[in-house]
């Protein structure tokens, strides 16, 4: 069997680097969505703003901030953290603005997920990856 | 004796760099025959407004020399696209002639022997003398300094920047964004600052505990009737990119929601233009530039990318300055009625020995130096081969900085950063130590030797390679590939972070990197507080005064496909 630098470099180490979001986590992100969606179809249009680093400047602590007018609630997912699960917003009815920001810890590079239940009751979700590097090189 | 300045005001035949409205314009340019002061910095004055752009200067108040990138790669939609073009497809797309002083001061082609007849470029005294020239005709015009300024030379080191600061007080900049400044820490950069006549503007710079803006986001001109904003934009990757211990007060980001805040903001309070003073990179306002309306002009830093004409994005246009003083960006526009209706454009060139120095900037660089003389003068060395650092890949400084480390640091791979700054020196002359500190001078110097497993070195290799190959540009942090020595290995730039590295392999018995093993490693620059070891010059002057005349072999130990 003949094995390239990558693969065995893969094989022996499982390097993080070229790994892919481990299936444990992404299955319990579908869980936490269907927990709190009841299952319901979620949507990826407008009605919800999720703000966050390109690039954190420091993994341990990323600020991220959503925004979704009329919500009632919005749950944020870092989707490649060993437990995914940041925290769920709620807005009660005399909420003057239905935003958050909060700081949270990524192991690596993945995707901050936000879903919104907003005011009519659908869902829409929003994703952006944050890059986490460990940087050092730039001039 | 004829001096140079004579030489080639008289014989040299040649066209001026000369850039003016639109694209492709070069060309027609070329029957003129002599390199002369007046042709340099001869412009029809165009509309009612003027900036003036300097950009990236590390500090170099003198003429250096200074070899442009054979190799730049643009990932994904900018490939092939300035400033992704080098060396003759460069002198193709902008019709430049091969061996004119216009493609000496933008390609690597020929460098050695057309520096010979066309001589060093930039200096603050020559760059005093343009931007006088410029007021002359034009006595509103801004000027407008793009950040990596008070770093890059052994003098900016030893006055923690004041010598550059009091030249470029002395220019009379009028506004300046930031990057290699932070790394002089806060405190130093918070002197400066109150002290400074002008603002240091960031719409990107946040107080980190609270997440709130720091600094001036933006700042107003009136001149030639028009209402200006002018927004600073620092260097988005600041605390990853550099050691963020130096500044832990601040946060920095692309911030572009900001951004498109901030232009609508000057937009309600009235602008008739705004421009973006930016040390994004290149790619990274290009990509803004198509993302955030409302912006007229960017000009552009960071990525030292010296462009002749200007890149057009929607209604935006997109300005690239260079790098070390080697250019000025002189821009015209026609400002009416809330809007920018045209646009003229000159990428000056400082050709050190056309160009008359001012004799006042040149007496204040001069006494900045003088106590510095006899050290930065003092000769280490020679050498045979040219010293250049601007490519992707590697650099014969270094090669050179890494043979420094391999020998004096006694390791088995040594790493250097890939940062794009660094004045080249030409085969056959002294090097001395203003030269080494001009490719080294920084205020976390280092050289580390530590032990690093097979498999870190290649998690560095990755990550490095995706912090330039992304094709997304906001995950782009400017600077080139790090610099490796005693070890080659593969690269394939078209592929995913972690796929991109192959091949590892040390150079000494060409055998395979083993993940497993633990390597002794060299390095200097490193982001980490407490990093220990000797400054990063001492050990180059050491290994240059044992070699005596530095003579490089080319380097074929990255081999790069998918380009």
């Amino acid at each position: 069997m003949i094995l390239s630098r990558r693969e065995a470099l893969v094989l022996a180490l499982g390097s993080v680097a070229a790994a892919a979001i481990p299936l444990p986590a992404l299955a319990s992100v579908d869980e936490a969505v269907a927990a709190f969606t009841g299952g319901a179809e979620v949507g990826t249009g407008a009605g919800i703003t999720l703000t966050a680093p390109e690039i954190a400047e420091n993994g341990n602590t990323v600020p991220v901030a959503v925004d979704a007018p009329g919500a009632s609630a919005i749950m944020i997912l870092a989707a490649g953290n060993p437990t995914p699960g940041v925290a769920t917003f709620h807005f009660g009815e005399l909420a003057g603005a239905h935003m958050a920001s909060t700081r949270i810890r990524l192991s690596k590079t993945q995707d901050v997920v936000a879903i919104a239940k907003l005011a009519d009751g659908s869902f829409v979700r929003v994703s952006r990856e944050v890059k986490v590097t460990i940087g050092g090189c730039g001039g | 004796m004829i001096s140079r300045r004579e030489f080639l005001q008289a014989s040299v035949a040649a066209s001026a760099i000369y850039g003016a409205s639109g694209v492709g314009n070069w060309s027609r340019l070329a029957a003129q025959q002599v390199l002369t002061q007046d042709q340099l910095l001869q412009f029809d004055a165009f509309g009612n407004v003027t900036l003036i752009h300097i950009t990236d200067i590390h500090a170099q108040l003198k003429p250096i020399w200074f070899r442009e990138p054979e190799t730049n790669i643009g990932i994904g939609d900018v490939n092939g696209k300035p400033p992704h073009v080098t060396g003759m497809d460069f002198i193709k797309m902008f019709n430049l002639k091969p061996g004119s002083p216009e493609a000496y001061a933008l390609t690597y082609e020929d460098f050695t022997s057309l520096g010979k007849a066309y001589g060093k470029m930039g200096g603050m005294d020559r760059v005093a003398t343009v931007v006088k020239s410029i007021r002359a005709d034009r006595p509103e015009a801004i000027i407008l300094d793009g950040g990596d300024t008070w770093h890059g030379s052994m003098t900016s080191l030893l006055t923690k920047g004041q010598d550059v600061v009091n030249v470029m007080n002395k220019l009379g900049v009028e506004a300046m964004t930031s990057h290699w400044e932070w790394t002089l820490g806060t405190e130093r950069v918070t002197e400066i600052v109150e002290a400074l006549p002008f603002p240091f503007l960031g719409q990107n710079i946040f107080e980190a505990e609270w997440n709130e803006p720091a600094f001036e986001p933006y700042t107003w001109f009136e001149r030639g009737g028009a209402k200006i904003a002018v927004i600073g934009q620092a260097f988005p990757y600041m605390p990853i990119a550099n050691p963020g211990w130096m500044f832990p007060e601040y946060s920095f980001g692309i911030r572009e929601e900001r951004m498109q805040e901030m232009v609508n903001e000057v937009r309600a309070e009235g602008a008739d233009l705004v421009v973006v003073l930016s040390h994004n990179g290149f790619d990274t306002d290009r990509m803004m530039a198509s993302r955030v309306s409302g912006i007229d002009v960017i000009l552009t830093g960071h990525t030292h990318d010296a462009i002749p004409e200007p890149v057009l994005v929607g209604q935006t246009i997109l300005i690239a300055s260079g790098s070390h003083g080697k250019f000025v960006s002189r821009v015209d526009l026609d400002v009416r009625d809330g809007k920018m209706m045209g646009f003229r454009h000159k990428l000056i060139p400082i050709f050190a020995d056309v160009i008359t120095p001012d004799a006042e900037m040149a007496a204040l660089i001069d006494a900045e130096r003088a106590p510095f003389k006899e050290q930065l003068e003092e000769v280490i060395g020679t050498t045979d081969s040219l010293l250049y650092r601007r490519g992707n890949f590697n650099g014969t400084w270094d090669d050179l900085i890494c043979d420094a480390m391999l020998s004096e640091r006694d390791a088995e791979i040594v790493m250097s950063p890939g940062v794009r700054w660094g004045a080249s020196v030409m085969p056959g002359e002294n090097i001395t130590r203003e030269d080494i500190h001009n490719a080294t001078s920084m205020s976390y110097p280092n050289c580390y030797r530590t032990e690093m497993t097979g498999e870190f070195l290649n998690v560095i290799l990755e990550d490095v390679a995706d912090n330039l190959f992304n094709p997304d540009p906001y995950y782009q942090q400017g600077g080139d590939m790090v610099r490796v020595g005693g070890m080659g290995y593969s690269i394939d730039v078209s592929k995913t972070m972690g796929n991109r590295i192959s091949n590892m392999n040390l150079l000494k018995t060409g055998e395979a990197i083993d993940p497993a093993r633990t390597y002794t490693v060299a390095g200097w620059a490193s982001v980490n507080e407490g990093t220990e070891g000797p400054p990063i010059w001492d050990v180059v002057e050491a290994h240059i005064r044992k070699i005596g005349t530095v003579k490089l072999e080319p380097n074929t130990s990255v081999k790069v496909t998918g380009a």
